[in-house]
């Protein structure tokens, strides 16, 4: 029987006022009780909306049905079918805009939550089982992986499960990309994308950490050394900057860095970790995505009694996940909408003191669809702040490009390819991810580093 | 893991170090920089390539015992590992058609203008290296300067050996005996390289200077390293380091180089505490 109940079962979480002082996940994911519980509100459609949403189409109503009867093995075996990363899609994937949007059960009420389920499968077969060491019939070929983030441990994992020789080449010194240094903790547990490289390793993955492609080796040296194809995975990690006075201030942090000191370097741990970061007790986000979420609610853990995002459209606008948004009300943050910075204020010793804003009103829609804001006019203000967090996009690091001969980008940086394969200008040279799209989502990425391995591996059959 | 293959003491709190790792040595050119981390716990620390040695796979880094991560990297001995070892970073120097130039060292800085100086040397052009120390106790890597150097001039803050005085003042000497630099390098603090700008300037002598703010990664991913220079927003770890000395703002730059002097004074108690009694430097 399902259960058709309008809403998705609750998941557990940390109360705001205690989560808001810690890093540790807020949401404590469901019990195999509740899992089942939720699964019953699939009502297995025969024609799968939910299916076409996902971007590396997940077989969700086949997994479901499985936790619905308690086979979380076979559910497990059932994702993984086509996604390498459950427990972190799972996590920060935007469901609402993917799968769930498309969700029959999302017409008179809630959608199933498919993801929440998918992480439940993830976490239960991490603590349950132990993965079974596949044996992989090896060809022999080599293949260069530039970049260890979503987009190139996808590519890797298909990879190396079709026999090739797979090794990842990453400039820091941890591998996983945005999911080590930028997504926090309290939304993605690092030794949980941990586990999952470090199964791919089991399978044969070989990451070189340390290594900056375009500075240690250009892309032909790679082919010199054997690698008969390459994917570029290297993302979108060049910070935007706004271009107003003030921005070289002491306490104005890119989100990059500011995230980076946090999760990559353990910030908030110092002096523990030798890596500082500098909160004021005033602090203002630039921004309205995920990324100055995640920036906010980390310097409200890290003790700011004022956090404000300061965002130039109105809520409706605002482009990071509603769960996100929803989780950062709840922990204190305040909303500054329709309000755009047009100077940072400094003391005379070159600190920061505040943040000059205007107040915007929605005009017309521009070529995107959206409203644009316009100045109102008299309305400039001035926000008591000593820290400015600019959350406001990155670019793709230019740094591979300026360094390969042939490669052709857009003007903006991204990587021209081709789009159902992800072939470059660059022959026996795939890319994907951030790298090709400018900032974008863990699971493009994903479903990106999917299609170039199997586009790599049909390349290499017919070479 | 990289493995640290010499260690010398050059002053007393000056160390060199050369670190097994053959794939930064086969790219590493005057100008550019490394990053290291010395364990799990460390952060990432940024230094310049002194030296490096491509057919045996070793770079050579000099540093200064300053804070909590040069004093752990400062304890480990000759076998020992490096956890994180990653470069070349930065852009390399760019020295086309130097004929005669004058290599300022001030310090520690010293250590960065040898491989520059060593370079235009071997390169062909006339080298004058003017050095600058506290104190004769501090003066490091005479031999290997007089080596690279057709001229080597030595200076004392305080007069204990060489001359007494600052780098700046032997610079305009030779300036004013008509000596007619293509090329001025000023390597070392801050305040040393803005003087050494501010007395070309007038002369119209071109003058690079090595930036060296606060990094994390190197790679150009964060911005931390920011520099304004000719009004504009540089990234010292890709723009960079070397930067036209005439155009930076080194008011700017002395001002962010001390937003973490607070948490830099506190990690290096706090690590004394847990070695028990260490006494100060």
């Amino acid at each position: 029987m399902p259960n058709m109940s309008p809403d998705k079962v609750k998941m557990p979480e940390q109360e705001p006022d205690v989560r808001n002082k810690n890093f540790l996940e807020v949401a404590l994911g469901y019990t195999p009780e509740m899992a089942q519980e939720e699964a019953k509100r699939c009502l297995q459609c025969k024609n799968k909306p939910c299916v076409a949403g996902c971007p590396v189409n997940v077989k969700i109503p086949e997994f479901i049905q499985h936790v619905a009867n308690g086979e979380f093995e076979k559910a497990y075996e059932k994702i993984t079918e086509t996604n390498s990363l459950p427990a972190i899609c799972g996590r920060v994937c935007p469901q609402e805009s993917q799968c769930e949007k498309l969700c029959v059960r999302g017409i008179k009420g809630e959608p199933v939550a498919i993801g929440r389920l998918e992480r439940f499968v993830a976490d239960w077969f991490m603590q349950n089982s132990k993965p079974q060491a596949k044996s992989i019939q090896k060809n022999g070929t080599k293949v260069a992986v530039i970049g260890s983030g979503p987009a190139g441990l996808t590519c890797a994992g298909d990879l190396v499960n079709l026999g090739y020789d797979v090794t990842i080449f990453e400039a820091f010194h941890t591998p996983g990309g945005v999911l080590m240094y930028g997504i926090p903790e309290f939304r993605l547990p690092k030794a949980l994308v941990q586990k999952e490289i470090d199964s791919l390793k089991q399978l044969g993955v070989e990451i070189k950490t340390n290594m900056v492609i375009g500075k240690v080796l250009s892309l032909d040296e790679l082919k010199d050394e054997g690698y008969k194809a390459m994917f570029i995975g290297t993302g979108a990690g060049l910070p935007n900057f706004m271009g107003i006075p003030g921005e070289n201030l002491n306490g104005v942090y890119s989100s990059n860095e500011f995230l980076t000191r946090i999760n990559l370097m353990k910030a908030y741990l110092f002096p523990q970790y030798g890596t500082p970061v500098k909160v004021g007790k005033n602090v203002a986000v630039v921004g309205g995505g995920n990324v100055a979420m995640d920036a906010a609610r980390s310097a409200k853990r890290l003790g700011a009694e004022n956090v404000y995002i300061v965002y130039r459209r109105s809520e409706k606008e605002l482009p990071a996940r509603l769960e996100e948004i929803h989780h950062a009300k709840e922990e204190g943050i305040i909303f500054k909408l329709l309000t755009n910075p047009t100077k940072i204020i400094g003391t005379d010793e070159g600190w920061v003191k505040g943040i000059e804003c205007v107040e915007m009103e929605l005009g017309e829609p521009d070529s995107s669809g959206r409203r644009r804001p316009v100045v109102k006019k008299n309305s400039e203000h001035i926000i008591d702040v000593d820290t400015v967090i600019i959350a406001i996009g990155q670019s793709p690091n230019p740094l591979i490009k300026s360094t390969t001969k042939g490669l052709d980008t857009h003007d903006w940086g991204g990587i021209i390819v081709e789009e159902a394969t992800g072939a470059t200008s660059k022959e026996g040279v795939y890319a994907g991810g951030d790298a090709v799209t400018g900032a974008a989502t863990v699971i493009l990425a994903m479903g990106a580093g999917k299609t170039a391995a199997k586009a790599i591996d049909e390349y290499l059959r017919n070479d | 893991m990289y493995k640290i293959v010499k260690k010398e003491t050059l002053s007393p709190a000056v160390k060199l170090m050369k670190i097994n790792a053959p794939y930064v040595a086969r790219k590493a050119e005057p100008g550019q920089f490394i990053i290291l981390r010395v364990d799990e716990f460390g952060e990432r620390c940024p230094l310049t390539i002194a030296d490096y040695d491509r057919e045996e796979g070793t770079v050579t880094i000099i540093f200064q015992e300053v804070g909590q991560t040069t004093k752990s990297l400062g304890m480990l001995e000759e076998g020992q590992d490096i956890l994180d070892f990653v470069g070349p970073l930065g852009v390399a120097s760019h020295f086309e058609g130097i004929k005669k130039a004058a290599v300022i060292g001030g310090g520690l800085g010293t250590a960065i203008a040898y491989p520059q100086a060593k370079k235009l040397h071997e390169m062909g052009a006339e080298v004058h290296s003017i050095v600058g120390f506290r104190n004769k106790d501090l003066i490091i890597l005479e031999s290997e300067m007089s080596k690279a150097s057709s001229k080597l001039i030595i200076t004392t803050d305080d007069g204990s050996n060489g001359t007494k005085g600052f780098v700046t003042d032997e610079l305009k000497k030779l300036i004013e005996e008509g000596n007619t630099y293509d090329l001025v390098i000023a390597i070392g603090p801050l305040i040393m390289m803005k003087a050494v700008s501010n007395l070309t300037r007038p002369y119209g002598i071109k003058t690079v200077v090595s930036m060296n703010p606060v990094m994390i990664d190197g790679t150009g991913m964060c911005g931390g390293c920011r520099v304004t220079v000719g009004g504009k927003t540089k990234f010292a770890c890709v723009d960079g380091p070397d930067f036209d000395g005439h155009e930076v703002d080194f008011d700017e730059a002395m001002r962010r180089q001390l937003m973490y002097k607070n948490h830099e004074r506190q990690s290096l108690e706090d690590h004394k505490c847990n070695l028990g009694g260490e006494t100060n430097a």
